[in-house]
């Protein structure tokens, strides 16, 4: 089994939902990011999605620009990132790592030597979001070659008519994005979460995990009670942001701070379905 | 690479010309996406939507523009015989308002309620500024707050014709920037909101729906030569950002092998300075705003900044049919530089009375490059595809007056 078949295999079993967190790689600068991802699994976070920075984010609100932007100033690139990841696998083996990102990045760097590195250095799975079905000779079906799985973002947009397509290749877990938009911009209504989830759940038998707009504990809690995994990255890198210094310098209560809410939506998370059901 | 029998067939069903194009977008507009295909191809049909462009392309537009001969150009190089397409005499000043008019009438069709698009010079974000008015449809406009500080009176335009412009400071605050915004906002609305892309790029099918709209152009210089001197012409000249004006003219003529055509892009400071807008030049294929074409780029795959003096070729890609009428080598790509386009600029205004806008002021320095050793039988079109009031402030402080 996959990591991330294992993780979803061991959330069913413990009765609850998990989290994702996301952060952008290198934000704010590749030492800071690499102490940070260390700590996340034992602050709770179940799958941690790493953005890999590109200079024109375009399905990203401004908190996720801002973190690229950082992270490119520091000298981020898809390489180091790589190596980030391979570094965090001799220390943790069993928390799954999804790199987050656009397509250019990776056609530039060349698809088999990216997918080769990838597998190599313990990246379970890939969220492309420029990469739709129509596309998925470019991407998708060399990484299901290659053993990682591309997982499939779902909008509010993916009718009964279009789900089936999107989810036909998926792997891994489907990604349910909550609202029509961007990163870190509204919030969907727990009740419209419910009715999307169960409409995917009629296409697919994979997780799903609903990212998009979820800041607080007691939104991942709702969302923890409706789907399969709950996804955080906007506040959370807003969080670290916060943490910064003028000169974009993470300030001693960086690592407190945002580890702080992660261990706050974790038990939003896994209380969820234990408060009330 | 051969020859394919045809230029003129692309793209196929997905959106490729050869291996540029294609559909690299959020899946959240994947199915606006493919209805805008599916609306447009149902009015390509439809001889009640041709009546419609063809009736406001000749009374709102002004269409047909001039073919003119340039004798005095001529006479001073002294050597092809140089015609003007007149886009510039187009309402609003320029070719973009063939297009904007187009898509117009599609989101119309399609029931769109609310119009956005991106603009760098602002001559694109004018023409769909005016449509909107014209239709009563409300307009939002992003442009980099950059562009905005150079190209004030445009922008003062727009906000007359009733649009509301958007300033967008993330990233370079440029063209490009402008078009991440656009997107970002098409994302949030996708339900009720038509993006009118300007220039013949994005996701299928804007880069083929934009040239058909533009490819007017390129139809009147066929009719128009043949009645002026009974003949195809010889040479096709026009600049490049991302390629809608040159498309046009030389869409239609792609097939007749005698017609050699020429795509002018922007140099800058020199291609060796690194600040430049010529893509295909000094770019490399990458993926962005929604398809596979050549890209001003890192190592990294990260977007570089484009440099231009022209503010509507400063973008860092260009139309994928571009590249692929690069690499099968159908049409020739060459570079100018600010400096040379300057130059054009003025020469153009003395010798014929005409203002160009410093996009088309690059194709006018090629052609002070290449029409003194051409023939004097030889009949070579440069579309002059935009006025230059827009551009007398930035010209003049290029060249030390102060207005």
């Amino acid at each position: 089994m996959s990591r991330i078949e294992t993780r979803f295999a061991a959330l069913k079993s413990e009765d609850r939902a998990g989290l994702v967190v996301y952060f952008t790689c290198g934000d704010p600068d590749g030492a800071t990011f690499e102490k940070l991802l260390a700590a996340l699994p034992a602050a709770g976070a179940d799958f941690i999605e790493i953005g890999m920075p590109f200079s024109d984010p375009m399905a990203d609100g401004p908190a996720i620009q801002a973190a690229g932007l950082r992270a490119l100033k520091a000298g981020m690139t898809l390489a180091k990132t790589l190596a980030i990841v391979r570094r965090f696998r001799e220390t943790n083996d069993a928390t799954p790592v999804v790199l987050m990102g656009y397509y250019n990045p990776i056609y530039r760097y060349g698809v088999p030597r990216f997918l080769e590195e990838a597998k190599r250095s313990g990246v379970d799975g890939l969220i492309i979001v420029d990469l739709p079905p129509e596309e998925d000779g470019e991407l998708c079906l060399p990484s299901l070659a290659a053993g990682v799985d591309f997982i499939r973002l779902t909008t509010p947009t993916s009718d009964d008519r279009r789900l089936p397509t999107v989810v036909a290749r998926a792997s891994g877990f489907v990604y349910y994005v909550s609202i029509a938009g961007i990163t870190g911009t509204k919030s969907a209504a727990g009740t419209a979460i419910a009715s999307a989830v169960e409409r995917i759940r009629h296409h697919t038998s994979l997780p799903i995990a609903v990212g998009f707009g979820i800041r607080t504990p007691e939104q991942a809690a709702e969302v923890a009670r409706i789907a399969d995994a709950a996804v955080v990255g906007s506040a959370l890198v807003q969080k670290l942001a916060s943490e910064l210094d003028d000169k974009d310098r993470a300030k001693p209560g960086l690592f407190d701070s945002v580890l702080g809410d992660v261990r706050a939506l974790a038990a939003g998370v896994r209380t969820a379905r234990k408060v009330s059901a | 690479m051969t020859s394919p029998n045809t230029f003129r067939g692309g793209p196929d069903e997905q959106g490729h010309f050869g291996i540029f194009g294609g559909r690299y977008v959020a899946e959240t507009l994947m199915p606006l996406i493919l209805e805008v295909e599916k609306a447009y191809e149902a009015a390509k049909k439809d001889p009640a939507f041709a009546a419609d462009i063809a009736y406001y392309a000749e009374h709102y537009v002004g269409r047909p523009s001039p073919l003119y001969y340039a004798d005095r150009m001529t006479k001073h190089f002294g050597g092809a015989k140089i015609y003007f397409k007149r886009e510039e005499l187009n309402h609003t000043g320029s070719h973009k308002i063939n297009n904007s008019m187009g898509q117009i009438l599609l989101a119309r069709r399609m029931g769109k309620g609310r119009i956005i698009a991106e603009t760098g010079a602002g001559q694109h974000g004018v023409a769909v500024a005016t449509v909107c008015a014209l239709f009563d449809l409300p307009c939002t406009v992003y442009m980099g707050a950059a562009d905005i500080e150079r190209q004030k009176p445009n922008v003062f335009r727009m906000r007359l014709l009733g649009a509301e412009v958007k300033p967008v400071h993330s990233g370079t605050a440029t063209l490009k920037d402008a078009m991440n915004e656009a997107l970002r906002d098409w994302v949030a609305n996708v339900e009720d909101t038509f993006y009118i892309i300007g220039t013949a790029a994005g996701p299928h099918p804007y880069p083929a729906m934009v040239r058909d709209f533009q490819s007017v152009i390129g139809n009147d210089v066929r009719w128009q030569m043949e009645k002026a001197e009974g003949r195809l012409p010889d040479t096709l000249c026009a600049c490049i950002g991302g390629g809608s004006n040159a498309i046009g003219l030389f869409h239609p003529f792609l097939d007749d092998s005698s017609v050699k055509m020429i795509g002018v892009e922007a140099a800058g400071k020199g291609i060796d300075s690194g600040l430049h807008a010529a893509s295909l030049t000094g770019g490399e294929p990458g993926v962005l705003h929604g398809n596979r074409t050549y890209l001003l780029q890192t190592e990294d795959g990260q977007i570089k900044d484009a440099h231009s003096i022209s503010a509507g070729l400063d973008y860092p890609g260009i139309g994928p049919e571009h590249s692929w009428l690069h690499d099968t080598g159908r049409v020739d790509y060459v570079a100018i530089t600010d400096a040379e386009a300057l130059e054009a600029f003025q020469l153009c205004s003395k010798l014929e009375g005409i203002i160009p806008a410093l996009e088309p002021s690059h194709a006018l320095a090629h052609v002070a490059k290449i029409a003194p050793d051409l023939p004097k039988d030889h009949l070579l079109v440069v579309n002059l595809c935009g006025r230059g009031d827009k551009d007398i402030f930035a010209v003049a402080e290029h060249l030390g007056v102060t207005l």
